[in-house]
Formats: C-alpha cells, structure tokens, sequence
C-alpha cells in the first residue's frame, strides 16, 4: 500500500506528458503547463533539504571547534549573506546588494576556480598523456591540433592551415563521435525512464520496506 | 569608500582572485578561506535565484496578489507536495514522503523520455541519415560522420564479444572515440586558460594599472 500508491501516481503522472506530447489539444496542453509550474515549486521546496543538511554538519563543526571550524563561520556567513540579499529582492527583481556580491565576489571566485583546473588538468595530462599506442596517439595529437588551432601562434607556424583543421575535427569526427555518444546514451536513459514509469525500477523510493 | 580611487569591490574581487591563486603555491589559510567563501555563497546565490525566478513568480505572487482568481488558490497543491517531502524526518509519517516524490520523478520521466526519444535520438539520427547527392567533399565528410556514428554506436553494443567484424568496426570507433576526448580536452584546456587570462587582465588592467597610474 505505502509503495504501490507512490507506484501507480509515478505510472499516472508520468504518462501524462507522453499523452500530451501525442494529444497537443488545448486542454491537455494547459493541464501539462499547469504541471510544469507546479512541479518546478515542489522541486524548489526541495532546496532547502540541501541547505539545512549543509548548515547543520557546520553548525556541528563550529560547536565542536573541530580543526578549520573558522572555514565553517565563513561559509555559513557567506551563505546566510548571500540568501539574504537573494530573498530581499523586490518586485523591480534582484536586490542591488545581491548583483554586486554577485558581480565582485560570486563571478571572479567561480572564474579564477575553474581557470586553476587549467593547471592542474595540463599537469595530469603531462603524466597520463603519452603516445603508448595508436589511439592514444590519434587522442595526443587531436588534443594539440584543437589547442593549437584555437592561438594565432598555431597558425603562425602552419602558415593558416591549423585552424581548417581543428575546425574540421571539431565538426566532422568529434561530432560523429559526440552523435553516437549522444545517442547510446539518449536510448539508455530511455530504457530506464521507461522502467521507472513501469514500476520496474523502484530505487526513488528508498529501500524501506513499509 | 575607494582606496586609490578604486572601488572597493574590484578589491574584494582583487583579493579573492589572489586567495584562490595562492593555492598554485600550495594548500594555504587564504585560499581555504576564499574556498568556503565561494562554496557558502554559491550557496546563496542558488537560494536568491530560485526565489527570485521560481518561488516569487509562480508561488508567492500570484496566491498574495489574487488568491481565488485564475485558480491560483491550486497552487497549494504543489505547495503541500513541497512540504510533504519534509515528512521523511518523521518516522510514523515518512511514507508520505514517497508521494510527493513519484509525483515529482514521474512526470520528469515522462517529460524527459519524450525529450531523449523526440530531441536526442531522432534528431540525431535524422542529421546523420543524409542523403550523399550533395557531391564534392561535403558528401566525403557525411560518410566519415556516417561511418563514425555507426562504429561508435557499434562499440557501445555489449550484448555480443567484439570480435572478427563487430572488433574491427568497434576499432574505427575507439578511434572516433579518441579523436572526440582530445578534441573535448584541447577545447576545455584552452577555456580554462581563457579564463585564467580573463582574471590576470583584470588584476592588471582594472586593479593594478589604474592604482599605478593614480
């Protein structure tokens, strides 16, 4: 009962977009739109099961004066800032506090953190990249083409013939490649939505037993 | 407030760029510091987003502004669902929890099947499937993607031993396969180093030059 109920609203409310993907009438499209909006405010709810899970491990850190429990008192400062600025917006749309926290600490973190994975990806691939066979050649020499192709210095040495290329692996067989991904991929999250709006597939709904 | 006639806030963001930079150096207080800083307020910024885009415009608004009108008073049904995904910290009712979420995952699964069968599959196949009458080199290029397509797929088939023809066909693909990592790779590097450039333009342009200058 405890799960055949959830069971049989997966099968009812996620065979609705398929009919109204087939049945585009008026009615049904509404009702589809009506679920959209809804079901985005019960993913919303959902945050602040993140947020709780996050502040309290800190809470306890910080109560426990557990080694680096200053990063603690920062992160949560951090966030109860931020979500405030974030919740105080107006009807005119983002509180002029948010933006700029956004603009001068947010958006330069974010950049600077992902532009040091720059480093750190070229240095493991300086240990993990060498031309042991031939698909790990054909992988070393695709990578230095791309890279190479997208500096002038690239051309430079080529005399204007590196960048037809990498422009060529790029759109011919890095796309075939990415299509046959996309693909196989596309056909397995398929077969297993299928098997979740089945029933089959019952993992969402815990391992109780009840 | 701006300390040579600089903004506080490119400070802040001067600072901050520095902290996280610090750490090429090695793990260090500053950039720890900037680590949480970024983690808590990435935190919020979510928090601000999903109320501003989503809870505010289609929750809050419409039931504080016309409760009854325009069947806004159904919004509490997703509230309740909202609030029901809570009930799994109370033991007697946590089943009730379930509902909220096979509503929640069913009509995501719906709409996401649709989406892979309708936007991925077809219309991935449908750009490969081309006819080869264009001539010249373009009709060369669609075999080699046509080739690419079928021999990636070919090495994705597990249902049988790649051996004899199925080995050699899943070969060609390893190798489309390999093409494909490196050029992802060469193209995410070379992102990354655009960022990076884009944080050492701005220490030099925007904080150093101007404090320099005056």
């Amino acid at each position: 009962m405890r799960r055949t109920i959830p069971l049989i609203l997966t099968f009812c409310v996620g065979m609705y977009p398929i009919f109204a993907f087939f049945v585009p009438h008026r009615v049904v499209t509404n009702i589809n739109q009506n679920l959209d909006t809804y079901l985005v405010i019960v993913a919303a709810f959902a945050l602040p099961l993140g947020v709780v899970n996050l502040v309290m491990s800190n809470i306890n850190k910080i109560k426990k004066k557990d080694k680096g429990w200053f990063y603690s008192v920062v992160l949560i400062a951090g966030l109860c800032l931020m979500a405030f600025y974030g919740i105080m917006g107006g009807d005119q749309g983002f509180h002029a506090h948010f933006q700029w926290m956004f603009e001068n600490a947010v958006s330069p973190l974010q950049a600077t953190m992902f532009s040091l994975l720059a480093f750190y990806v070229a240095s493991a691939a300086y240990r993990a990249f060498r031309a042991r066979n031939v698909e790990a050649t054909v992988l070393l020499i695709a990578a230095i083409v791309v890279m190479l192709g997208r500096i002038p210095i690239g051309d430079m040495i080529t005399g204007g013939r590196l960048t037809p290329i990498s422009e060529w692996l790029m759109t011919k067989p890095n796309a075939a490649a990415q299509r046959g991904i996309i693909i196989g991929a596309a056909l397995g999250a398929a077969s297993m939505q299928i098997r979740v709006i089945l029933g089959i597939e019952q993992t969402y709904l815990g391992s109780g037993k009840d | 407030m701006a300390p040579f006639g600089i903004p506080i806030g490119v400070w802040i963001n001067a600072f901050l760029t520095i902290c996280i930079l610090s750490f090429l150096y090695k793990d260090n207080p500053f950039f720890r510091f900037a680590e949480s800083l970024f983690a808590g307020m990435s935190l919020g910024y979510y928090i601000g987003i999903v109320t501003e885009n989503t809870l505010k415009p289609n929750l809050f608004r419409p039931m504080i502004n016309d409760f009854w009108g325009n069947h806004n008073f159904l919004l509490v049904i997703p509230m309740i669902l909202g609030v029901m995904l809570y009930f799994r910290y109370i033991r007697k009712i946590a089943w009730l929890a379930r509902i909220a979420l096979a509503v929640y995952i069913g009509y995501y699964v719906g709409v996401y099947l649709m989406q892979k069968l309708h936007g991925d599959i077809l219309f991935q196949a449908r750009d490969t499937i081309v006819p080869l009458t264009m001539g010249g080199i373009e009709a060369v290029w669609n075999v080699v993607i046509i080739v690419g397509v079928f021999s990636v797929l070919v090495y994705f088939y597990f249902s049988a031993e790649h051996k004899g023809a199925l080995g050699r066909v899943s070969r060609v693909g390893i190798w489309f396969l390999m093409i494909s990592f490196g050029a992802s790779f060469g193209y995410t590097i070379m992102a990354r180093i655009s960022l990076l450039m884009g944080r050492f333009s701005f220490l030099v342009n925007t904080w150093v030059r101007p404090m320099i200058s005056g």
